[in-house]
C-alpha cells in the first residue's frame, strides 16, 4: 500500500499529462480543420487532371510508344515503396499502420522474389523500418519543421522518384500512405503510383459531339502531363496523411486525456480510503492507549 | 451558347480563381492563343507566360496572371487552367523581381553542389520569364 503523499504525488502528475494530453487534443483538432481543407482544396486540380489523363490514356492504350510511365519498363522486378508517414509520434497507430501496411506489400514482394527498395517520407517511418529492413532504405526525406505542406514539398520527391525512374532504379513504384476517411477512420493504404493507374471509368465531358483538338499532340501532352501526375498524387497522399495524422492524434489525446480522468478519480477514492484509514488507526490507537491507563 | 466562358485557374494547392471572362488568352506551346465563348474543345500545354483574363472590354485585360507552365483545357464553355505556380501580375514588383534575379544570380556562383546549382537556376529562369511578362504587361 502506497503512502498517502506517494499517492498525492500521483494524483498531481497525472493531473499535468491530463492537461497537456487536453492541449493536445485541442491543437491536433485546429490543425485536422486547416489540413482538411487543404485536402478539400487541392481536389479540382487532382480531379482534372485525372480526367485528362484518363482520355488521353485510353486513346495511348495498347500502343507501343506509350510513355514509360503509363506503360511500364516491361518488366516488374525492381519495386520502389515510398512510404509517407508523419514527422511525430504520439497520433494513435497512425504511423505504425501505414508501416504494417508497407511491411506486408514489402513481404508479398520479397515472397515473389522481386527486388524491394524503400524511399521513407517522414521521420517516423524510417524509424520503425530501420531494424528490419535497414538495408533496403535507399533514402528519408523530412519535413521536420514544416509548417503547411505545400506541393514546392511534394515537387523534390516527385523528382527523385522521377530520376530513378529514368535511371531504371526501379520498374514498379508503391505508395503507401493514410487515406483520410474521416476523424475517426484513417485507412492505411497502398497506391499504385508508377506506372501510372488510370481510373477506367473516367466520366468524359459532354462536348456535344465535339472532339478533343491537343496542341502539341496526344502523345506530347501525355508525356508534359504524367510526370506532374506523379507530384500530384505524391502531394495528394502528403495532404491526406497530415490530416489523417491530426485526426489520429486527436482520437488518440481525447482517448488518453479520459483515461486520465478515470486514473485521477481512482486515485483520488483510493486516496481518501487510505486517509480514512489511517485516521481510524490513529484514533484506535489513542483509544486503547487511554484504556490501558 | 453562352455569351460568356466560366474560367477557372487551379494550382495543385486550391482553385485560386474561378469567373465569368469574355476572352482568354493563354500562352500555349505552339504559340498564344485566345479562347471566347463557343470555342472548340482544346488541350494544350502552356509556356511560362502572362495569361490575360478579358472582362467587358476586350481591349484591355481586367486580370492578369503569370504561370510557370502547365496546361489548359477548353470544354464547352469552360476554360481551366492547371499551372504548379500561377501568380497575380498585381502581386509582381518590378524591382523586388530584379532584387531576387540578382540574388539568384550570386547563388548560382556560390552554389557548392551540381543541385544547388541546377535548382538556383531553375529559380533564375522562372524569376526572368515572370520580369519579362511583366514588361509586356507594364508596357500595354
Amino acid at each position: 500500500m502506497a503512502n498517502l503523499k506517494a499517492l498525492r504525488g500521483r494524483i498531481s502528475s497525472v493531473k499535468s499529462t491530463q492537461k497537456i494530453t487536453k492541449a493536445m487534443n485541442m491543437v491536433a483538432a485546429a490543425k485536422l480543420r486547416r489540413a482538411q481543407d487543404a485536402v478539400e482544396a487541392s481536389r479540382p486540380y487532382a480531379v482534372r487532371m485525372e480526367r485528362v489523363i484518363g482520355t488521353l490514356a485510353s486513346g495511348m492504350a495498347g500502343r507501343d510508344d506509350a510513355p514509360a510511365l503509363l506503360a511500364g519498363t516491361g518488366s516488374d522486378q525492381k519495386h520502389l515503396i515510398i512510404v509517407a508517414t508523419a514527422e511525430r509520434g504520439l497520433c494513435g497507430g497512425f504511423n505504425t499502420n501505414i508501416v504494417k501496411a508497407a511491411r506486408a506489400k514489402i513481404a508479398e514482394l520479397q515472397q515473389a522474389g522481386k527486388d524491394v527498395q524503400i524511399l521513407c517520407v517522414g521521420r517516423k517511418g524510417r524509424d520503425a523500418l530501420r531494424r528490419q529492413h535497414g538495408s533496403l532504405i535507399i533514402e528519408t526525406i523530412e519535413f521536420a519543421g514544416v509548417r503547411s505542406l505545400g506541393f514546392e514539398h511534394a515537387q523534390p520527391v516527385a523528382q527523385k522518384v522521377l530520376a530513378m525512374y529514368e535511371d531504371g532504379a526501379f520498374d514498379v513504384c508503391h505508395l503507401a500512405y493514410s487515406r483520410f476517411e474521416s476523424v475517426l477512420a484513417q485507412v492505411p493504404t497502398v497506391a499504385q503510383l508508377i506506372p501510372a493507374q488510370v481510373a477506367a471509368d473516367v466520366e468524359e465531358p459532354d462536348l456535344d459531339g465535339a472532339v478533343y483538338t491537343y496542341e502539341p499532340d496526344e502523345e506530347d501532352i501525355l508525356r508534359a502531363l504524367l510526370p506532374r501526375n506523379v507530384a500530384v498524387q505524391i502531394f495528394k497522399a502528403l495532404l491526406e496523411n497530415s490530416a489523417s495524422e491530426q485526426g489520429a492524434r486527436m482520437t488518440a489525446m481525447d482517448n488518453a486525456t479520459r483515461n486520465a480522468g478515470d486514473m485521477i478519480d481512482k486515485l483520488t477514492l483510493i486516496y481518501n480510503r487510505q486517509r480514512q484509514a489511517a485516521i481510524t488507526t490513529e484514533l484506535i490507537e489513542i483509544i486503547s492507549g487511554a484504556e490501558a491507563l | 451558347m453562352a455569351d460568356r466562358i466560366q474560367f477557372e485557374l487551379v494550382s495543385p494547392a486550391r482553385l485560386l480563381t474561378s469567373m465569368e471572362v469574355d476572352m482568354i488568352v493563354v500562352p500555349g506551346t505552339e504559340g498564344d492563343f485566345a479562347v471566347l465563348p463557343g470555342h472548340m474543345p482544346v488541350v494544350s500545354t502552356l509556356r511560362p507566360g502572362a495569361v490575360d483574363v478579358y472582362v467587358d472590354n476586350t481591349d484591355k485585360p481586367s486580370e492578369r496572371f503569370f504561370v510557370a507552365g502547365g496546361f489548359a483545357e477548353v470544354a464547352l464553355d469552360t476554360f481551366t487552367v492547371l499551372a504548379e505556380t500561377a501568380i497575380p501580375m498585381a502581386d509582381l514588383d518590378r524591382s523586388h523581381l530584379e532584387q531576387e534575379i540578382a540574388d539568384t544570380r550570386e547563388d548560382i556562383e556560390d552554389a557548392r553542389s551540381d543541385e544547388d546549382r541546377q535548382a538556383s537556376e531553375e529559380r533564375l529562369s522562372q524569376l526572368e520569364d515572370m520580369l519579362n511578362s511583366l514588361a509586356e504587361f507594364t508596357k500595354v
